[in-house]
């Protein structure tokens, strides 16, 4: 990279036609027009790249994101949907010097939050003292009364926060918002460094890029040492897969190695916060919510959340559990609080505001009031207990400037009080790729701040948001707005480092942590579900071989084999059932609902099987065509049951989903074989079952006399060694109900090992003389009644 | 001052046996200064609660919780109480006309469970009721004085209001209820607390029992013949807060016996915790407030 300047610009990338939009600062070029030395290195090597090496790179970081299925959920007319997470490619680059002031001032501005939130869920001597207008506390729903006089556990109110923050025209950082309830981005921020590095490797490599990885570290060592009991769990509290940022509540908790639960997984018992597990109800010692502090409790907070756990309060009362962060720090990220924070800076930390926030009036007062009519078009109206940026406010900000004086003065007359009103910000831009060429772009940068016992930590970089179109109102994500990496750039290199602590002493093999009864459930039904699937493939391609090699000669046959079809609500007539789809679908939300638990290279196998079939779906034609495809799904089937089998730790999660397997897969052969073993069966019913039971080398080696009714029972329902006979799955079975927490106690076997006992000693004492049709049909009830009976002992 | 035997019975039955549950209860008669004074208290719980929790809530009303053991069948829940109620002293009007409420109001700085600045705003189950505020400004229309406003808003809902124990649920919108024009006392002390809010005056919803069989020579007064519910409007600070009951269109007296007091039903709920529950329940309640000594009214 020796000749930058003119021959990146013949390379079709930049910097000769990168121009900044006029009166508006940018970060790549100073107001001259001058490349930032800063950039210098990103450009070349963006320059060098050509086009088509510049494709290539911002497709490995697309490649990497659709791979880990990294998502987020996109709302609108009454509906949600995932999408992609949308990566700006090129990196924000941020001087570290320049970061260094950045992180002392957000440090200042969270321990000034800290100090308002005791004072507000404490003696308020902030209204009191005439600091703080009452009114806009009593009327602000997220003050939380339950909360007020609960001192936190932890001595600390607040421990995870962030700050959105934008650059102004003279270069000086300004806070933008407040994030305090419970913010989200920091594991999508690693994210975008996974991705960006991806695209530009050798870059990343030579740049001195301060790393993410000791953040978390830091982080989760903090949360470890807020445990009381020193082996108490933490665990991430989610509002479940709708959530829009469920993704990377999953992934963080997969990380740092926490818990993921939901507010049904939880119970209060003698001021503890307990999770219901697989192993009986089990104290957790921290909690860091990603779920409103107003949902956390319907029984003292929001009577309507279907999400928190009633006594959550209760247990935060009776100090029985730290959360991160303490219900009711929803308070501070009131817009209007921002008019006040400035004065109280100096009040509450001693010194005056590091990085002012953007000029906020909140209307109730008559000066104010004032202000906002002397310069309408610099200000932009907007609800003042609303939370977030006033370009965020979508439907709800309005420019004051677009209104006539008389109706905006009338308007403030009448409401207010319930108003703020803050200066229109120009934000800086930065440089995104657009069609393959750099344009600025307005951005802003969401700072994550954790307390740490060496106090505030911030995270060096990670995440900006990028407009989509010159106007700063675009930033936001739910309206095309993108997301892109930030590195902090030392002049020196940078220490490399992992989440791995050393710890002190000899090594220990930490216990496993105990399975909550909702994932359990989700794990043994993803089980079934698969199984199912699998099923309905192997006896749709029966059905689609038979109808290609002999037409209509094939219809007693399938006569007899399509109720076995339709009793899974797939319809035979079609190529790829949309029964199965549907079956599919169920196995992906199961495991939608417990991905924190699963290898991504599982959920890969899982959601490109999905794709798939619902690709096949609609275009596979009845007959040989659907038999092909049926194959291409069995195999990619195995290569999902393969990753499971051979990668997930052998505990109780795999033992549920091992469960669901073996129970479903005994369900489906006792159905095949009473259907198709009958004695009434049609000709070809026998052969039917040995194909469908994938056992016909099998049968050929075993069985030297002709298939017989006696012949296929002994190979698919009787005998040990075959995996896909009844036999094997009860022996499976009873094996892992054995080793299920409670299976038997002093010697006295639990109601489930006791039918599990019985069902197996039935299934081992048949011989396929006494193993009739009707014995079959009483065999697979007592069979499903197992599902019931565990069900009842774990899974509630 | 009369004193009073108050007992309150609630009965749950459940289908089928339940998991494990919390419940809170605010049932017990507050201590009023000058106004109410309980002798004594007694809570009697069968089958006997796993845990049991008693505190006061942020605006100072006693709460019960409960925690039951998985798998009960019912409940039983039984408040025995004497308690000494006087009515309060009639205030001389001496308060402001309500436009001057506001600046008397932003000259409080306190965020205490009795300041008014809580029963301004919108709250959860009162937000901005637009016919009730128009009916109230035409209600109060005239009135001198805040105290006048209170009156005369009282008695306007009760005149537009009917009294229908079938007509709403515990659950319905204060908006619902003014629209069809029948309630309960629930009912009437929601509406007349969103129409003094949109008129700019604080008030709360007091939730507390109301004798209903009446002294001699008084005639019966209306309301649900278990708990009741009033109004607590703020006059400025001299006058103070009022308690109003619109459901009787009079001011509280000695046959009010308050429990507590919040920003709506929600804050004072009697019961909160089973009743979410998804319909396998079935519950009642009984309450009996008896004249102690001598003042036993005619019972039929």
């Amino acid at each position: 990279m020796d000749g930058p300047g003119t021959e990146a610009a013949q390379a079709g990338a930049m910097p000769g036609d990168y121009h900044p939009l006029p009166g508006v600062p940018d970060e790549l070029m100073d107001a001259g027009g001058t490349l930032r030395p800063l950039w210098r290195d990103l450009i070349d090597h963006l320059g060098a790249m050509g086009a088509e090496g510049l494709a290539q790179a911002t497709g490995r970081a697309d490649q990497y994101l659709r791979d880990s299925g990294v998502f987020y959920r996109q709302y609108g007319a009454g509906q949600s949907v995932e999408r992609p997470w949308p990566l700006a490619h090129v990196p924000v680059l941020i001087d570290e010097a320049d970061w260094a002031q950045v992180s002392a001032a957000l440090a200042q501005r969270a321990d000034l939050l800290e100090a308002v939130m005791a004072d507000l869920y404490g003696d308020n001597r902030l209204v009191s003292g005439g600091h703080l207008p009452p009114g806009l506390i009593a009327g602000n729903p997220e003050w939380l009364r339950p909360m007020i006089g609960i001192r936190p556990r932890s001595g600390h109110f607040l421990h995870f926060l962030a700050f959105e923050i934008g650059r102004g025209p003279d270069g000086q950082w300004w806070v933008l918002a407040d994030r305090a309830q419970a913010p989200s981005g920091a594991g999508y921020a690693l994210e975008n460094r996974v991705a960006t590095s991806r695209a530009f490797p050798a870059l990343f490599a030579h740049q001195n890029v301060h790393r993410l990885a000791a953040f978390f570290r830091d982080f989760r060592d903090a949360l470890l040492t807020l445990r009381t009991a020193g082996e108490g769990r933490i665990a991430i509290l989610s509002p479940g897969p709708l959530n829009e940022t469920y993704y990377e509540q999953a992934w963080i908790a997969r990380y740092l190695g926490f818990a993921l639960v939901q507010g049904e997984d939880l119970a209060v018992e003698g001021g503890r916060l307990m999770v219901r597990t697989v192993s009986g109800l089990r104290p957790l010692d921290v909690l860091w919510r990603r779920l409103d502090g107003n949902w956390c409790d319907p029984l003292e907070l929001d009577p309507a959340s279907r999400l928190g756990t009633p006594g959550m309060v209760a247990a935060l009362r009776a100090g029985g559990l730290t959360m991160v962060n303490a219900p009711g720090s929803g308070v501070l990220e009131t817009r209007a609080l921002m008019a006040f924070l400035p004065q109280l800076a100096p009040v509450l930390t001693g010194a005056p505001l590091a990085m002012p926030n953007i000029a906020t009036w909140w209307c109730g007062g008559a000066t104010e009031q004032a202000s906002v009519l002397a310069s309408p078009d610099r200000m932009v109206l907007s609800p003042a207990l609303g939370t977030g940026l006033p370009f965020d406010a979508l439907g709800e900000a309005r420019q004051a400037g677009s209104l006539r004086m008389a109706d905006l003065a009338a308007w403030l007359a009448a409401e207010g009080p319930g108003l703020v009103a803050q200066e229109a910000v120009t934000l800086s831009t930065t440089p995104a790729l657009v069609d393959g060429r750099l344009e600025p772009r307005p951005m802003s940068l969401r700072v994550f701040l954790a307390r740490t016992a060496a106090g505030w930590q911030v995270m060096p970089g990670g995440f900006a948001r990028i407009g989509a179109s010159p106007d700063p109102a675009a930033l936001a994500m739910q309206r095309g707005g993108s997301a892109a990496d930030v590195w902090v750039v030392s002049p020196r290199p940078v220490p490399v480092v992992s989440m791995v602590t050393p710890a002190p002493g000899p090594y220990r093999r930490a216990p496993p942590g105990a399975l909550p009864a909702r994932a359990a459930d989700n794990l043994f039904w993803l089980g079934r579900y698969v199984e199912r699937t699998e099923g309905i493939v192997r006896l749709a391609r029966a059905r689609h071989v038979r109808l290609a090699e002999f037409g209509a000669a094939a219809q007693p046959l399938l006569d007899a084999l399509d109720p076995l079809l339709m009793a899974q609500g797939a319809d035979p007539e079609q190529g790829i059932p949309a029964g199965l789809l549907a079956t599919l679908d169920a196995a992906m939300a199961s495991a939608g609902q417990v991905r924190d638990r699963f290898s991504p290279d599982g959920w890969s196998a899982l959601a490109d099987l999905s794709k798939t079939a619902h690709r096949m779906a609609t275009q596979v034609a009845p007959g040989d065509d659907a038999a092909r495809a049926l194959s291409a799904l069995l195999r990619k089937l195995a290569g999902f049951s393969g990753l499971v089998h051979e990668n997930m730790y052998r505990f109780f999660g795999w033992r549920f989903l091992s469960l669901g397997r073996l129970h479903e897969r005994a369900m489906g052969m006792s159905a095949i074989l009473a259907a198709l073993a009958d004695e009434t069966a049609p000709p070809g019913a026998l052969d039917l079952c040995i194909e469908l039971g994938d056992s016909v080398l099998t049968h050929r080696r075993r069985f030297t006399v002709a298939t017989s009714r006696a012949t296929v029972i002994d190979l698919l329902a009787l005998d040990p060694m075959n995996p896909r006979a009844v036999r094997a799955q009860i022996d499976g079975m009873h094996e892992q109900v054995g080793m299920l927490p409670g299976a038997a106690v002093h010697g006295a076997l639990s109601p489930l090992a006791r039918a599990m006992l019985r069902v197996q000693a039935e299934v081992a004492t048949h011989t396929p003389e006494t193993l009739t049709t009707a014995e079959l049909a009483g065999l697979r009830d007592r069979i499903a009644a197992l599902s019931d009976l565990l069900t009842e002992a774990y899974l509630r | 001052m009369t004193p009073y035997a108050l007992r309150l019975t609630v009965d749950y039955t459940f289908d089928r046996p339940l998991g494990a549950g919390r419940q809170l209860f605010r049932v017990l008669p507050a201590e009023v200064p000058g106004v109410q004074h309980v002798r004594r208290a007694a809570v009697t719980i069968r089958p006997a609660p796993a845990e049991r929790m008693d505190r006061a809530d942020f605006f100072g009303t006693k709460v019960i919780e409960l925690a039951v053991p998985p798998g009960l069948e019912m409940l039983t829940f039984d408040l025995a109480a004497e308690v000494d109620r006087s009515a309060p002293e009639l205030p001389l009007d001496m308060t402001p006309p309500v436009a001057a409420l506001a600046a008397e109001l932003a000259a409080l700085r306190t965020l205490g469970p009795a300041s008014p600045h809580h029963f301004l705003p919108p709250s959860p189950r009162i937000g901005a009721l637009p016919e009730v505020a128009g009916f109230a400004r035409d209600a109060g229309a005239g009135a001198r004085t805040a105290l006048e406003t209170v009156m005369q808003i009282g008695r306007a809902i009760h005149r537009h209001m009917a009294f229908d124990a079938e007509a709403t649920a515990v659950d319905t919108t204060p908006a619902a209820a003014f629209a069809q024009g029948r309630g309960v006392c629930q009912d009437f002390a929601q509406i007349m607390v969103g129409a003094l809010r949109g008129l700019g005056i604080p008030a709360a919803y007091v939730a507390g029992y109301l004798r209903t069989d009446p002294p001699p020579g008084r005639p019966r007064l209306e309301g649900a013949d278990a708990m009741h519910a009033w109004v607590r409007a703020w006059t400025g600070t001299e006058g103070g807060w009022i308690d109003h009951d619109p459901t009787n269109d009079c001011l509280v007296r000695e046959d009010h016996i308050e429990v507590g007091f919040g920003r709506d039903y929600g804050d004072v709920a009697p019961v909160t915790g089973f009743l979410r529950l998804d319909g396998s329940h079935s519950g009642s309640h009984r309450v009996d407030i008896r004249p102690l000594s001598g003042q036993r009214s005619a019972r039929r």
